[in-house]
């Protein structure tokens, strides 16, 4: 075995505060991201002990998960959704905490503003209580997911006890055709090693197809390592990370732009690491996916047919595929293209960064949504949305008949009012198609922004590579 | 945190896979800013379904879970635990579990034992054919039994998991202890790094 070194290994050493036999690791966290839904009682039980926020300066907070997306400078139908909203606003009171709130530009979901903000970068531990924490790996971070009680402990602390995690290759070698984007090879990783398939993992993702993607892409791609189970997802930093970060907000700058570059040079995997696992893709193999079931797995080419269960692997793999083809009201052999839809939502800590809207946008540009659906545009952030408006593209939405929205985690949960109703059908850009995810007895499709953009002009689900622009 | 040492009660059998945190608590619950109050809202798609297992009143009582694998995928909300913990469970049996909610079980004192499958399946085929049928988990000795001894198997734990079960002890005040570790920590750490608020 090699002595070197994987970049996940690098950084997790790096951040070691106290290592001792028969103890997980005490490691120290960079950057501690909060939002209103799991920390209230975190706060509360700080208050309870008489402690303090160690270290308020490394903890940004803002609001996403529970806001309105319209009329949000009217009073908010849901009493609950208030409180949750303002008692953030009270503990970064109390505690010296920064935030982002929803009458800041700034504002918008989590883990879209650690990137735009230049807060993330190569080399940092980063720590939410949110599982898509994972998606700052794009920058070549350690970023994960933490409960409540762990949230409450890096905000007494700034540090986290952690038992040392695996590490896992996913490498996709070759190039993407046309058409092809890095939800479809995320969303192929997926169906290949499992939902949990990277369970005590960190992912670093690599190959060419990897390296030639935008951050938008990487950010996509290791958003969804959770839904594969791992406990985080991360790329090497490169040229394309550099480009990305220089001149934002947070990044360093002058002198200190150099010496960081310097050291963020130094994060990559050595020749002669090992991993204790390697998962290896063909790019060229890849081809716009949809999800048929309520897993993120569970996912065929959207030239493809919703598989039969009988021929399932396993007969708990079958019996698991007939209960998400009742949930989702599909008979197997039916052809992808011919299921029809009621809902487009496009949004999301996976694919509302500017680069999807964007891609969505041009595909949409000069068309009409269907009749019979009805399609929504969630931006990530106020700054993506402000971004778009510069743009035109929010004309290019609302003149199609989407909805044009403000900056939330919106339909990917349904914990605001934007949801499904019982039995609807959506095409979604997001990253879960649990049972219920979207609201209760809501039908969840997880494509990319161009396949969701397509579906909603269409009416159903269309192979993204035959679509004539207009 | 609870205290666990052993539990001996009925076993509530819920034989599926990849059981997700949104099945477990859905997101329209997560509102409240209390860290009770769960439970009533647990697996609540599922209960509309008469012959789901939680509606059985012979279950009653259960502090034990048998399930599938890979149980708690999904979202890192401790209120999936929580809602567990405030139905009455201090102990969940599976083949495996997702990291962030086994992690958050143990920070509440809620025990996740790993068996494997076929272990599971005795476990749940011998409660649904019983519900009054009683398991034992005993985290000193690491195992599952029958009270008649028939079935033991003993599990794995990591050590320090177990430690801070036993004593039921809250790791802040142990992380604290270590203040002139993290202390130096900082001093030695890079000026390179951003932050938030410029004090
Ligand atoms: S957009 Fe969805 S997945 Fe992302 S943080 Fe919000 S709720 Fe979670």
């Amino acid at each position: 075995m090699g002595e070197g070194k994987t970049i996940s290994e690098k950084i997790w050493d790096r951040h070691l505060v106290v290592q001792e036999e028969g103890k997980p690791d005490l490691l120290y966290i960079d950057l501690h991201l909060v939002h209103e839904v799991t920390s209230p009682q975190a706060f509360e039980s700080l208050r309870l002990a008489g402690r303090k926020v160690r270290r308020p300066d490394l903890t940004l907070a803002t609001v996403d998960h529970n806001v309105p997306t319209i009329d949000r400078d009217k009073p908010w139908t849901d009493p609950l959704s208030t409180q949750q909203v303002q008692t953030l606003r009270q503990n970064c009171e109390d505690f010296g905490v920064e935030l982002f709130g929803v009458e800041d530009v700034r504002q918008g979901i989590v883990h879209i503003i650690g990137p735009e903000q230049g807060l993330t970068q190569p080399g940092m531990t980063i720590v939410c209580g949110d599982s898509h924490t994972s998606t700052h790996g794009a920058m070549g971070a350690l970023a994960f997911g933490i409960g409540t009680s762990e949230v409450e402990h890096v905000l007494a602390t700034q540090t986290l006890p952690q038992s040392r995690p695996k590490t896992m290759a996913v490498e996709v070698n070759g190039t993407l055709h046309e058409g092809v984007t890095a939800k479809d090879v995320i969303l192929s990783i997926i169906h290949k090693i499992g939902v949990s398939g990277g369970v005590g993992h960190v992912i670093e993702y690599r190959g060419d197809v990897i390296r030639s993607l935008p951050m938008s892409g990487r950010m996509t791609i290791c958003n969804m390592s959770i839904e594969a189970g791992a406990r985080a997802g991360l790329v090497a930093p490169d040229e394309t990370t550099f480009e990305y970060l220089e001149g934002r907000n947070f990044a360093p700058k002058g002198a200190d732009w150099e010496r960081a570059l310097d050291e963020w040079r130094s994060l990559v995997t050595d020749d002669d690491a090992t991993f204790d696992t390697t998962v290896t893709l063909e790019g060229g193999d890849i081809e716009p996916c949809v999800t048929w079931g309520t897993t993120p797995a569970q996912s065929v080419p959207v030239t493809g047919r919703v598989p039969d269960p009988s021929e399932a692997a396993s007969p708990q793999a079958q019996e698991l595929a007939e209960r998400s083809l009742k949930y989702m009201d599909l008979q197997p052999g039916t052809a992808i293209e011919d299921i029809p839809l009621d809902r487009v939502f496009l949004g999301s800590c996976t694919n509302a960064r500017i680069e999807d809207l964007r891609a969505a946008a041009d595909i949409v540009r000069g068309h009409k949504v269907a009749g019979s659906v009805r399609a929504m545009v969630v931006p990530g952030s106020g700054l993506v949305k402000l971004q778009a408006e510069q743009e035109g593209l929010d004309t290019v939405f609302k003149d199609a008949g989407f909805e044009w929205r403000d900056a939330g985690c919106s339909m990917c949960l349904g914990m605001n009012p934007d949801t499904l109703a019982p039995g609807e059908r959506c095409a979604s850009t997001s990253n879960r198609n649990f049972e219920g995810r979207q609201g209760r007895g809501g039908r969840t499709h997880l494509v990319s922004p161009q396949m969701a953009a397509a579906a909603a002009v269409a009416g159903h689900f269309v192979d993204i590579r035959k679509w004539e622009k207009s | 945190m609870q205290k666990f040492t052993r539990v001996q009660s009925k076993a509530l059998p819920l034989n599926r896979a990849d059981i997700d945190t949104d099945q477990i608590i859905p997101a329209q619950y997560l509102k409240r800013i209390e860290r009770t109050g769960f439970g009533q809202f647990a697996f609540e798609s599922w209960r509309n379904d008469p012959d789901f297992v939680l509606n059985n009143p012979a279950y009653e009582g259960a502090q034990v879970l048998v399930t599938g694998p890979n149980f708690g995928c999904g979202s890192s909300r401790e209120h999936a635990p929580w809602a567990l913990e405030d139905l009455g469970l201090r102990a969940i049996i599976a083949p495996s579990f997702a990291d962030i909610f086994r992690n958050n079980c143990a920070k509440i004192g809620l025990l996740t034992v790993e068996l494997d499958q076929d272990a599971c399946n005795y476990l749940v085929a011998r409660a649904e054919e019983n519900p009054a049928a009683e398991v034992v988990v005993d985290l000193e000795a690491q195992t599952v039994s029958t009270p008649d001894g028939s079935f033991v198997r003993t599990f794995e734990i990591d050590p320090f998991v177990k430690y801070m079960l036993l004593e039921g002890l809250d790791s802040i005040a142990l992380t604290l202890l270590q203040d002139d570790e993290i202390s130096a920590f900082e001093n030695s750490r890079s000026s390179l790094y951003p932050k938030v608020t410029a004090s």
